[in-house]
């Protein structure tokens, strides 16, 4: 592989606290070196800014319920699907995006790496089949567990060793990356029409709180020492004065230790807290309960969270969150669509727009960036839309103008229909935070790859880490006054360095690059009953064999597996 | 006004997709550049002057200009496709799309549209002097927010699924239709003059059909409430009034349900 020197740019790499030094990138055989030869491909990036590729910790990009919202949605590709370029294929949709368009945005934006935030574990074929065709990034997905049958029985009684088994054999069985827990308990309950709003609901036939589905899994998690921590969405989402819940079900990472190789910190990532920091007892009186939450996880070190912004856009809500999306559903009116996964879990897809007219949406869209601004840590804050249920990820460049201009918020909270409403209601108006760009690469390159456990591999530029270069149109000792041009800045990338490979330039896609599924192997010693628990329940309840359940190796056919080794 | 002809030369062998065809992007141009303006047959881009013979000339608006097709385009797609002002007339039938998302101006074909003639029209008018296929004046498929404005007159007969989604403006066919009037409507008025198979108003929400012939299946949805006197498109008349759809959810005006409205022409 050919070698590059990317030249006198402006370097952001938070994971070695290097803030806007000019240097020199050198890249060699897909890594990162301290040096190369006189023959260095060269890219010239004085003037502008040098970051990692970025790494989005939770996006809903490949799997059956994003494919729902495809198919269902015909209207997301309506004049948005420009005709092929050569060479490339076709793109369209806008918040659901073909898996095409999906890693061309990507890419444009200076990403090398995706989390597929909801792998329902009997479609983790089909997920993986998307994956493949997403060309460029590099993506991992997190099978669901904060419904599934096995989990419920084991930590009923206690049984963590059982339940850490159980994890370890499904997460090889689907090649995903971690545990995701969404509307832990609540979504088992959606199966007889019900759902968990509070931490301690039980759920019918389990009896079982969420509270103990949470906990057991946090500390399953930690026995196993993954990358990755317990990755949630919180019980009770979208509804106004769930911010106490959210705050209550944070709690339940005090007192467990992180325990794993991998420099992780956190032992909870809470995820879209923007969707679970509502105050008020109605959408009449709803508001902001930004400060609340983050007055706690800016003092509770064993948590990272993620914002899911709202960006005031026409987007595919899409969660493996039954009961919610049929509640979304019942406000807005348009169509829905609704999917049980046998024993796992369970998706639901409805459309919403978030419409500036509307208050609701306009404070929603203030929440999602006080967030980041009351943070304190922002290696333990990520930039996220928790595409597309919030907005699409090619909004992402404009939640960064949002973040880094006071000038641009105030021009969107201008444009609502509800200023005045929504100011009183939330605190953007008084907040004069701008974050720098510096804090924008920990939200988006250093700190998301620390919390999946891979700030080896990604989120950096030390010699040995993957080359994932992105250069940005931004001069870092003159930004300009024009909020416009940062967005512009990051939705296009100067330049785009994918593992050693320029697959981006001016905003152009050059090259498909080599994408790679990341996923983890947990090796364990054997634990005969959960072996038996789970071949006993594929003979009497699974609609497939235990034989054809295991995603075969061809459907990944460029891995990269980490390690990890549990001792007996 | 100043008008500018096309002069169709050649069938296209695929369908043409003829979304220049439009008084908002000729205006201001040059035969020659109006020639060169792209178009799609397949995957392949082509111009239209490949399909047509180019003459006169447009106005610097598009509300000055009119464009006349001199004959037939029932192999040309999206004849007027979001235009905002001016005119079209087709001397000769037209295919899919015409008028399609049109905002203003006025739109004349004297042949028989196939389908999706006004889908998702926000103004303007169109009038069609012959027969038209499915979906006149429907949503795009999918979407929720159909026909919001103008008038879409059809002379002849229609197909199935007129008016889905609507929301608001008007669609009078003068002959029969078939099945799936109105579906999902939360607006707008339909008229039509002759019978129609079944399938009225169903999920509709809000909005008034008037039927001058007969319904042959009513769907049971719909509940009468009174006879009344009504003027239709000129025509005076005795309906049975119906509302419905009752399987649909009843928003509230005023403290008031609200229930979409309609009217059949009562039996002599
Ligand atoms: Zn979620
Ligand atoms: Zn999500």
């Amino acid at each position: 592989m050919a070698e590059i020197i990317v030249k006198n740019g402006f370097v952001i790499d938070p994971a070695r606290k290097i803030d806007g030094d000019v240097a020199d990138v050198a890249i060699k055989d897909g890594k990162i070196v301290d040096k190369v030869g006189s023959g260095a491909k060269v890219i010239d990036a004085k003037g502008k800014v040098v970051m990692a590729g970025g790494v989005d910790v939770h996006a809903h990009v490949a799997g059956p319920k994003v494919n729902v919202g495809r198919l269902f949605r015909p209207e997301d590709k309506l004049f948005k699907s420009p005709m092929a370029q050569d060479k490339f294929r076709v793109e369209s949709g806008f918040s659901i995006p073909s898996t095409f368009k999906t890693g061309y945005d990507y890419a444009r934006m200076g990403y090398a790496f995706v989390m597929e935030a909801a792998m329902p574990p009997l479609h983790s074929p089909h997920v993986h089949e998307e994956i493949h065709d997403t060309p460029i990034i590099d993506e991992g997905a997190l099978p669901v567990f904060g419904n599934n049958w096995f989990v419920m029985d084991y930590l009923k009684k206690g049984e963590v060793e059982n339940t850490a088994a159980y994890i370890a054999w499904l997460i090889k069985a689907t090649k995903g990356f971690g545990v995701k827990l969404v509307n832990p308990g609540g979504t088992a309950a959606w199966g007889w029409g019900l759902n968990c709003l509070s931490l301690n609901d039980p759920v019918p036939y389990f009896e079982i709180t969420p509270a103990e589905i949470i906990t057991g899994c946090l500390k399953a998690n930690e026995y196993l020492g993954l990358p990755h921590s317990v990755h949630i969405h919180q019980n009770n989402l979208g509804n106004p004065g769930n911010y106490q819940i959210t705050i209550d079900s944070l709690k339940l990472a005090e007192g467990i230790k992180p325990k794993n190789k991998f420099g992780r910190e956190q032992v909870m990532h809470s995820t879209h807290i923007q969707f679970h920091s509502y105050k008020g007892s109605n959408w009449g009186d709803f508001e902001s309960g930004a400060k609340e939450v983050m007055d706690y996880v800016n003092k509770s070190k064993g948590l990272t969270i993620d914002l899911g912004c709202v960006t005031l856009d026409e987007t595919t809500t899409m969660t493996a969150d039954g009961p919610f999306e049929h509640h979304l559903n019942g406000l807005n009116h348009l169509k829905w669509a609704n999917v049980d996964v046998e024993l796992e879990t369970a998706a639901g897809v409805v459309p919403y727009v978030y419409d500036p007219n509307i208050k609701v949406c306009g404070i929603q869209w203030a929440i999602g960036l006080e967030l980041g601004l009351y943070a304190k840590n922002m290696d333990r804050t990520f930039i996220t839309t928790d595409h597309p249920n919030a907005g699409p990820f090619t909004r992402y460049p404009r939640v960064i103008k949002w973040l880094m201009s006071k000038k641009a918020r105030e021009a969107t909270l201008n444009s609502l229909k509800h200023k005045d409403k929504v100011i009183d209601a939330t605190h953007i108006h008084g907040i004069d935070r701008e974050l720098t760009l510096y804090e924008i690469a920990q939200m988006t390159r250093s700190g998301p790859a620390k919390c999946l456990g891979m700030s080896n591999i990604y989120g950096g530029l030390a010699p040995g880490m993957n080359a994932d270069v992105a250069v940005f149109d931004l001069n870092y000792k003159n930004m300009p006054s024009d909020p416009e041009k940062i967005e512009k800045a990051f939705q296009r990338a100067a330049c785009f360095i994918k593992s050693g490979e320029i697959v981006v330039k001016d905003g152009e896609v050059l090259d498909h690059g080599h994408k790679r599924t990341v996923w983890v192997n947990v090796k364990m010693p054997e634990n005969p009953q959960v072996k038996r628990d789970i071949a006993q329940s594929f003979t009497k309840d699974y609609t497939v064999g235990i034989d054809n359940y295991p995603v075969r190796d061809y459907l990944v056919p460029h891995p990269f597996v980490i390690d990890v080794n549990v001792e007996a | 006004m100043a008008t500018v002809t096309l002069k169709p030369t050649k069938v296209p062998e695929l369908m043409l997709e003829g979304y220049t065809i439009s008084p908002d992007t000729f205006a201001g141009k040059t035969p020659a550049q109006i020639a060169g303006l792209e178009g799609r047959e397949g995957k392949i881009k082509v111009k239209l002057g490949d399909f047509f013979e180019v003459s006169g000339s447009p106005g610097k608006t598009a509300t000055e200009t009119d464009i006349v097709i001199a004959g037939d385009c029932s192999r040309v797609k999206y004849i007027g496709n979001k235009m905002t002002a001016g005119s079209i007339t087709v001397n000769g039938n037209a295919d899919m799309y015409v008028g399609g998302w049109m905002k203003g101006g006025r739109i004349h074909v004297t042949g028989n549209v196939h389908s999706f003639c006004g889908i998702a029209m926000e103004g303007g008018e169109i009038l069609v002097d012959g027969k038209a296929e499915n979906y006149v004046g429907c949503a795009y498929r999918g979407d929720w927010r159909g026909m919001r404005g103008g008038t879409i007159r059809i002379k002849g007969s229609a197909g199935n699924d007129i008016g889905t989604f609507m929301l608001g403006g008007t669609i009078i066919i003068e002959k029969d239709a078939f099945i799936h009037v109105s579906t999902h409507a939360e607006g707008g008025t339909v008229i039509i003059k002759g019978d129609v198979e079944g399938r009225v108003g169903g999920q509709m929400v809000k909005g008034d059909i008037f039927v001058l012939g007969k319904i042959k299946y009513m769907l049971p949805g719909f509940k009468k409430i009174a006879t009344v006197e009504k003027e239709v498109d000129g025509v005076m008349a005795t309906f049975d009034h119906y509302i419905g759809d009752l399987g649909e959810r009843h928003p509230k005006s005023k403290g008031k349900e609200i229930f979409a409205n309609l009217y059949v022409k009562a039996a002599a």
